[in-house]
């Protein structure tokens, strides 16, 4: 499968245990969602349990969160990252706090799925990366799958976990392990191993980090598509990188992180988002808190640049592996940026 | 610019508005849209919308200057329904009075009242079954009061001490109990309505038979949660109330800044295709019989109603602010659907089952309630004096606390 058909099988499996799971959101319903993760799911599960919403992601997002505290398990689509701000009010301020402010009486376990990330040429509006913005807040789960099997064993967790959950979805490798070069020809999942994805159930648990590739030289940490283009600068500059993919910011596998920085000395964190207040100084901090006295370089950070996501210069703007490799090869020179 | 890029145009002006009158001045309420008691009619509920079109243009009125009940809208209530409704809202005027001067004394930080707006949450708790779900304002304090919910419970909420149901997480006053139909009040305003809509879709898309409500002040229309909230409320008939409390004021700001001008309240639900009523918040019998006719609409899986209370904020907004700073001093006292206690204490004494003693009697036994309520939540502690374990502050986050709240814990020595 690929990483829509995963996704789609995801919420085909979930929609066939419980009842309780319903799904709406722009374009989701007869049509199946702009990138078809959606597709078949109306016709299969009838028109009230996959259904068409009005253009007001706020809307959506409140209406969810009623039907989370109702004791339904709601998954909303937001149709891009991008547009997710108009609902950024309900997601802080009351998914994220329901729990807490109610002391356990309402509670919103429901899923916010999103497509997210550049390079498809998508301009400001249809690129974005926004993960740090609710990695910051009290309350929230935010899961980033690299992979198909991954994306739908965490979307079944996610959907079975009893808190609200923001599931960022790599457009860019919904069809193919995008490696970030521009001039080279663009591979499918067919044949990946991590595109063998069972038919039926199973769950990936959240807060557990997957090692991509094993390495002593230096850790990488990536999310995302930002995984693909890490082993590919990784296999480019021949380093012997060890490359965890994250899965899950929230919670994070800090010891999965911080094992591997023990054993290597050397950290590179990679992102496509922003450099400033991004995940990655959250990585960077957590890194040197635990990890100081094996550390023999400084920390590398390789991030989108503090811009808009431009259009015609995507390619200027998008992390590739040519940045990482540098990265990687500045970690083992151990010198300071 | 010169004349000739204008020709027969008169310069651009930018409207501001302003109320018809401000401190120092008398109150002017000749531009508002009332009407007599009993003199708006009272169609089926199965009324298609488009035949509706008239009630966000008139006021749903029963209580006439008499304390008589007239009109179609007259719900017949008996006289124990009528009984407890008035104890209930005097029940609650009396528990915000302690409370204010609680605040004023210390003892805690903050509070609101709802004086001159009890009618409508404590008509509408009769109405609404405890197992249908209220998504409040901080001003429906009513709702819990009418139902019988712990005073002390209330107060001990108030003084975030040991003994608050919600831990001290809340400001005073936002209360939530799931068990009273009571969601819990968020300090944002607006966000409760597009949640409301969604337990309501979430109960019909269960085949269950509960309804929800919703309730907005006249300022917060104007966010967009209240428009997100009509349209899905109306795509997907969803059971909801959907209640405005226009109280005339959004602490300084004048209904007329968030549209009041221009058109009314209620008659936004029409650009929605939803029934919009337009009621006399300060009548307990229509906002009752208002409040019925929506609810068995959204029980007949009719969808929803829009209803604009009208009504005044007789009290200031909150402890932290001064009205005499921005309207009459008098405009409350001379308000003309008068003081909903008043009117309803009239219309019981004019049909016989109530008297001035028995009024004296029901106050006496408020103060008593209120005040053995507080005397036990003191003994606990007013705010300061009393609070949950601090181990507490790292619980509720996540239904389990991941790796950095026990850290976090540790590092504060819980």
């Amino acid at each position: 499968m690929n990483m829509i058909q995963a996704l789609n099988s995801a919420l085909d499996v979930m929609l066939e245990r419980d009842p309780k799971v319903l799904i709406f959101g722009q374009d989701v319903g007869y049509f199946g969602g702009v990138f078809r993760v959606t597709d078949g799911l109306q016709a299969r599960h009838g028109l009230t349990r996959c259904f068409d919403a009005p253009i007001t992601e706020g809307g959506i997002v409140g209406a969810a969160i009623g039907m989370g505290a109702y004791g339904l398990r709601p998954v909303v689509e937001i149709q891009f990252a991008d547009y997710i701000y108009p609902a950024y009010d309900q997601i802080v301020s009351e998914a994220a706090k329901l729990r807490y402010r109610s002391a356990g009486q309402f509670t919103a376990p429901l899923t916010v799925r999103s497509p997210y990330g550049g390079g498809i040429f998508g301009g400001q509006t249809h690129s974005q990366s926004p993960e740090s913005l609710f990695t910051h807040i009290a309350g929230l789960k935010v899961v980033i799958p690299s992979n198909p099997h991954d994306a739908k064993g965490l979307l079944i967790a996610a959907i079975e976990d009893d808190d609200p959950v923001i599931f960022l979805e790599p457009k860019r490798i919904y069809n193919g392990p995008f490696e970030g070069w521009r001039d080279r020809p663009v591979s499918s999942w067919a044949g990946h191993p991590q595109a063998e994805v069972p038919e039926g159930y199973y769950a990936i648990p959240l807060g557990q980090a997957a090692i991509a590739r094993g390495g002593e030289a230096v850790t990488v940490l990536a999310y995302g598509t930002m995984v693909h283009v890490a082993l590919a600068a990784a296999a480019h500059c021949g380093i012997d990188a060890e490359v965890i993919d994250l899965r899950t910011l929230v919670p994070l596998d800090i010891e999965t992180i911080t094992e591997s920085v023990r054993k290597t000395g050397r950290c590179v964190i990679v992102h496509e988002a922003p450099l400033t207040s991004g995940f990655g100084a959250e990585l960077s901090a957590l890194v040197q808190e635990r990890c100081f006295y094996h550390l023999e370089a400084p920390i590398v950070r390789v991030t989108g640049w503090d811009t808009p996501y431009p259009h015609a210069l995507e390619w200027d703007y998008f992390p590739g592996p040519e940045r990482v490799a540098e990265a990687l090869r500045h970690a083992l020179s151990g010198e300071a940026v | 610019m010169t004349s000739a890029s204008r020709p027969n145009k008169p310069v651009l002006s930018l409207h501001v508005p302003e109320p018809p009158r401000r401190p120092g001045e008398a109150p002017d309420f000749s531009g508002l849209i009332l009407a007599e008691a009993g003199a708006v009619a009272r169609p089926p509920v199965h009324a298609p919308a488009e035949t509706l079109r008239d009630l966000p243009w008139t006021l749903i009125r029963v209580l006439d200057g008499q304390g008589r009940a007239v009109g179609p809208w007259n719900p017949g209530l008996d006289p124990e329904t009528l009984t407890a409704g008035l104890k209930a809202m005097i029940l609650t005027r009396t528990f915000d009075e302690r409370m204010y001067r609680a605040q004023r004394q210390g003892k805690t930080s903050f509070y609101m009242k709802c004086t001159g707006e009890e009618a409508i949450a404590c008509a509408q708790a009769g109405v609404l079954r405890r197992e249908d779900m209220g998504f409040p304002t901080y001003r429906q304090q009513g709702l819990l009061i009418a139902r019988g919910y712990p005073l002390v419970d209330m107060m001990h909420q108030i003084y975030s001490n040991a003994a608050d149901p919600i831990k001290g997480r809340q400001l005073p006053i936002m209360y939530s109990s799931r068990a009273y139909g009571f969601f819990t009040i968020s300090g944002n305003l607006g966000t409760q309505l597009p949640q409301a809509v969604g337990w309501a879709m979430a109960s019909a898309y269960s085949g269950d038979d509960k309804i929800a409500s919703a309730w907005i002040g006249d300022g917060a229309t104007a966010e967009g949660d209240f428009h997100q909230a009509l349209t899905f409320a109306s795509v997907y008939r969803a059971p909801v109330l959907l209640n405005i409390v226009n109280n005339q004021w959004a602490i300084s700001s004048f209904a007329g800044i968030a549209g009041a001008e221009n058109t009314t309240f209620a008659a936004k639900g029409l650009a929605y295709g939803l029934p919009s009523l337009r009621v006399d918040g300060n009548d307990f019998l229509a906002v009752h019989a208002a409040t019925a006719w929506a609810a068995e609409r959204a029980r007949s899986n009719l969808g929803a109603t829009l209803i604009e209370f009208f009504t005044y904020r007789a009290a200031q907004h909150s402890t932290s602010d001064d009205p005499a700073r921005y309207r009459p001093g008098d405009e409350a006292a001379l308000w003309p659907l008068g003081d909903p206690i008043q009117r309803l204490k009239a219309h019981m004494i004019h049909e016989g089952i109530w008297s001035d003693g028995d009024h004296q009697s029901a106050e006496h036994e408020a103060q008593e309630a209120v005040r053995a309520a507080a005397r036990e939540a003191e003994a606990v502690g007013t705010l300061g004096q009393s609070k949950v374990s601090s181990r507490t502050l790292f619980e509720d986050v996540f239904a389990q606390p991941d790796w950095r709240l026990r850290r976090q814990r540790q590092q504060l020595g819980v």
